[in-house]
């Protein structure tokens, strides 16, 4: 009779010493890996990298605003169609040096997100998914449309960016290290924000908006903000991945990615920054390996992994290593 | 006489809290029993217990069959009708359709009409506001209506939450008479939970004292009343 | 003035395929407080078994009430196996698996009919009417039919009948119900079972326009959504109403505004479905929702 207790991974909960040594000692060893993969893998393998790298990056964005501040989007996949278009039209149309349009294209979706986030601040729960869901629906028309600027539904190239001469890398090298390298500093800055007085302000907003406000947080200046630094993050992410894959065009950014965005947070974890990678190399590599067994299988699983960590690992794939860590921490002591 | 409800150790939790330690009651079978205490002494939660509606542990048997952790609308179509506090009526819906609603389990619908009838004749202000919404109804009316509407169940076993409260005194009464009569021509054993001691010795000819989620008394209503100490300690008089 | 009244023909002709869709959503929001946005996707996949059978010899109607029986079925089953679990999980919970059934319909169509775009007959004649200047397909006349009919149907169950009562009180009053004997959990279920019902009747109306692929649902949906928020989620009356209103005015304003013309379409159903969400969250006929603290 009693439902299975779904319980949200919060930011407050505190792990064992330990642990916490154990986890800063694997993160260290996975970002020397990371490092020396460049070298060691094929320009295809490291393509796929900085794919990875760039969904983690909109997945922390997305996670921010749903796992943390409890404002479910469906509608992410226009944040990245924004970026990836922003750069594309700065260097294309604009001339403008790619380095140069990962600031603009992060301010610009940070300030597209927060508009979009006032009228959100009236709109709850399903509604708000629903919304979203609409607007990831007109997404690709709306790209289609505005041809002289999009290059309608041919989309456009966009110029791969070479290495400083000074590093002997290629562009794939090059590229991968620029990629992990903001995704780092981003995962850092998300890192720093939510453990502080903000992060705890916007998940006291998602558990419980009323006693939120009557404590004294300004909840529709933080719902909004969270908005923007989502939208800004998923907005950069859309840039490196237009310059990785050279190439937007309106159907690259159908309600499908919205979605495919939304599997990656719940897969890998809602409330969780690690998650955000873990459910980028789901996203990445599990359509691959899927479309073996037949064209309609990577769908497919993504719904059954949607409802399966509904049941099963709310927490996604963090929350279940959040639980293996401690179990084996404890063993080691 | 037998027991219709049988109650052993019964333990409830509103998650981790725990409401009820280890109660023992009974009610006899065609018999009125009043639960009385102050605020917070678990009255309420014990009829959410038989009701199924809270977590429990312990024995709970209706009519020598065990009910504990069943569903609601099991127990309720064993019949064990609950008018809870707050009532539970249709707020939207008529009070026609309400009452209709209040026979829902019965697979014998010939009776129905018959049945709607004497209760619009025991409460005739029902009868008047037949179409009306019952969430327009005044405090008293809505306390009939969701008297009425568990008389139709039918029920075996009638459990009152509060039934007084919010009432007008002159209201109480005639609800009151209601439940006498359907206890004394039909049998229906009643479980009361009441604050206001006095008028619960009225009705039932047993009762318990509970507080903070355990029997602190338990014997036939004369008795209770005459005892001083359990009538200032706990029933407030 | 003739274009203009063209254009609200049309407009209700669309719409009136909107509105069977929207009631279907209404439908699932009623029953278990959630908007259903797999709803689109089990309309296609019913409408891809109605093909099936037609393909192998049935008569049109006898197809489309198996069709109806089974998607019935479906529904039902649906609810019990997957929704029932999270009956008191929160509601992002619920959505996030409808989102899932979304995916899964999606890819099981392709999986088992192929994404080949197949035709699907109509059981209405092909030739237009003519009233006046305005030309009206027979199937946008009979499809209007066909949903208004439904809508008729569905009050008379729910007003009149003893089980339209009781899921009506199951849906709006858990508890209380419960305390009457009301198997709360089935009612929901048949629900989602009508609901599912409802929306393998749309589908059936829209495949002859649209032609039959996995994709099929993908522009209709937004304009069902807009449909239903505009009309209110949990009113039936209002999710047809506001179906036809949709139709109108995507059709007036991809005529008459020159900046949306033909492309942005879409947009305007997103327009409705913001603005109608910010101002009156409700709809036109839907009741306000109190917030549980």
């Amino acid at each position: 009779m009693d439902a299975p207790r779904i319980e949200w991974v919060t930011t407050d909960r505190r792990p064992a010493a330990s642990v916490q040594i154990w986890k800063a000692a694997a993160a260290v060893g996975l970002v020397a890996l990371a490092c020396a993969l460049p070298f060691l893998s094929s320009d295809y393998a490291l393509f796929q990298y900085c794919q990875v790298y760039s969904y983690a990056i909109a997945l922390l964005g997305l996670n921010v605003l749903t796992g943390y501040n409890g404002q479910i989007s469906l509608g992410h996949g226009a944040f990245y169609a924004v970026g990836g278009y922003t750069t594309a039209i700065l260097m294309e149309r604009a001339g403008v040096a790619y380095g140069w349009t990962l600031p603009i294209s992060g301010v610009l979706c940070f300030v597209v997100g927060f508009l979009f986030g006032l009228p959100a601040l009236r709109i709850a729960g399903t509604y708000l998914a629903l919304a979203t869901f609409a607007l990831a629906l007109s997404v690709p028309q709306i790209l289609k449309h505005f041809d002289s600027w999009t290059g309608g539904t041919q989309g456009m190239v966009v110029a791969k960016p070479e290495a400083p001469r000074l590093l002997h890398l290629n562009s794939d090298q090059w590229l991968y290290f620029l990629t992990f390298a903001i995704l780092l500093l981003l995962m850092i800055l998300a890192w720093n924000l939510l453990r502080g007085r903000i992060g705890r302000a916007i998940v006291a907003i998602r558990d419980n908006p009323v006693a939120s406000q009557a404590m004294g947080v300004h909840n529709a200046l933080y719902k909004s903000l969270c908005f923007g630094l989502s939208a800004s993050y998923t907005g950069i992410a859309g840039s490196l991945a237009a310059l990785s894959v050279g190439f937007v065009s309106p159907d690259s950014f159908t309600a499908l990615l919205s979605i495919t965005l939304l599997v990656g947070v719940v897969v890998g974890g809602l409330a969780s920054i690690s998650g955000a990678i873990l459910g980028a190399i789901f996203v990445q590599f599990m359509p691959s390996a899927a479309h073996e067994l037949s064209k309609a299988a990577p769908w497919a699983i993504y719904g059954a992994s949607l409802i399966l960590c509904m049941y099963v690992m709310p927490g996604g794939a963090a929350g279940l290593l959040q639980r293996l860590w401690q179990r084996a921490a404890r063993r080691l002591r | 006489m037998s027991d219709l409800l049988e109650i052993v150790g019964l333990e409830a939790f509103y998650g981790r809290t725990k409401a009820l330690h280890g109660l023992d009651l009974a009610v006899r079978e065609g018999g009125i029993t009043a639960l009385l205490g102050a605020n917070g002494a678990g009255k309420s939660t014990l009829l959410r217990a038989v009701c199924g509606m809270v977590s429990l542990r312990g024995e709970i048997r209706f009519g020598g069959r065990s009910i504990a952790g069943k569903s609601t609308e099991v127990i309720a179509r064993q019949g064990v009708a609950h008018v809870p506090e707050g009532r539970a009526t249709f707020a939207s819906m008529t009070v026609e359709e309400n009452l209709r609603l209040g026979a829902h389990p019965r697979k014998d619908r010939s009776k129905l009409g018959d049945d709607f009838e004497r209760v619009y004749a025991v409460f005739p202000a029902l009868a008047q506001r037949r179409r009306q919404a019952a969430g327009t109804l005044s405090g008293g009316e809505q306390q009939m209506l969701a008297v009425a509407r568990a008389l139709l169940l039918p029920p075996r076993l009638l459990l009152l939450d509060e039934p007084s409260l919010g009432v007008a005194p002159r209201v109480v009464t005639e609800i009151f008479q209601v439940v006498k009569q359907i206890n004394q021509q039909e049998g229906v054993s009643v479980l009361l939970v009441e604050q206001n001691a006095r008028r619960a010795f009225e009705l039932a000819e047993s009762a318990y004292v509970l507080e903070t989620g355990r029997v602190v008394a338990s014997g036939p209503s004369a008795m209770l009343q005459q005892d001083d100490s359990i009538r200032r300690a706990y029933l407030g008089y | 003035m003739e274009t203009f009244l063209q254009q609200v023909v049309s407009g209700l002709a669309a719409g009136g395929i909107y509105a069977a869709f929207a009631l279907a959503l209404v439908m699932t929001y009623l029953a278990t407080n959630a908007v259903n946005f797999a709803q689109g996707e089990m309309a296609m996949f019913s409408t891809f078994v109605a093909s099936a059978l037609i393909e192998s010899g049935m008569p049109y109607w006898a197809a489309f009430f198996v069709t109806l029986a089974i998607a019935f079925l479906g529904g039902v089953a649906i609810e019990r196996a997957i929704l029932r679990p999270l009956e008191r999980a929160p509601v992002l919970a619920l959505t996030i698996v409808t989102i899932g059934l979304l995916t899964i319909f999606n890819s099981m169509a392709g999986w088992i009919f192929g994404y080949t775009i197949r035709t699907f007959p109509s059981p209405f004649p092909p030739s237009p009417v003519r009233l006046g200047g305005i030309v009206v397909s027979r199937h946008s006349l009979g499809s209007l039919g066909v949903t208004l009919a439904l809508l008729a149907l569905l009050y008379v169950f729910f007003r009149y009948t003893h089980l339209g009562l009781a899921m009506r009180a199951a849906a709006r009053y858990p508890v209380g119900s419960r305390l009457v004997g009301i198997r709360v959990g089935w009612m929901l279920a048949l629900g989602w079972g009508l609901a599912a019902a409802i929306g393998a009747v749309a589908g059936i109306l829209i495949a002859p326009v649209l032609f039959l692929e996995p994709n099929m649902m993908g522009g209709i949906l937004i304009y069902a959504f807009a449909a239903a928020t505009l009309g209110g989620f949990t009113s039936p009356v209002g999710a047809v109403i506001g179906g036809f209103l949709v139709g109108i005015i995507e059709n007036l304003a991809g005529t008459y505004i020159r900046f949306i013309g033909a492309d942005l379409k879409l947009t305007v159903a997103l327009g409705i479905i913001v603005l109608v969400l910010i101002f009156k969250p409700s709809g036109l006929f839907g009741q306000p929702h109190a917030q549980q603290l």
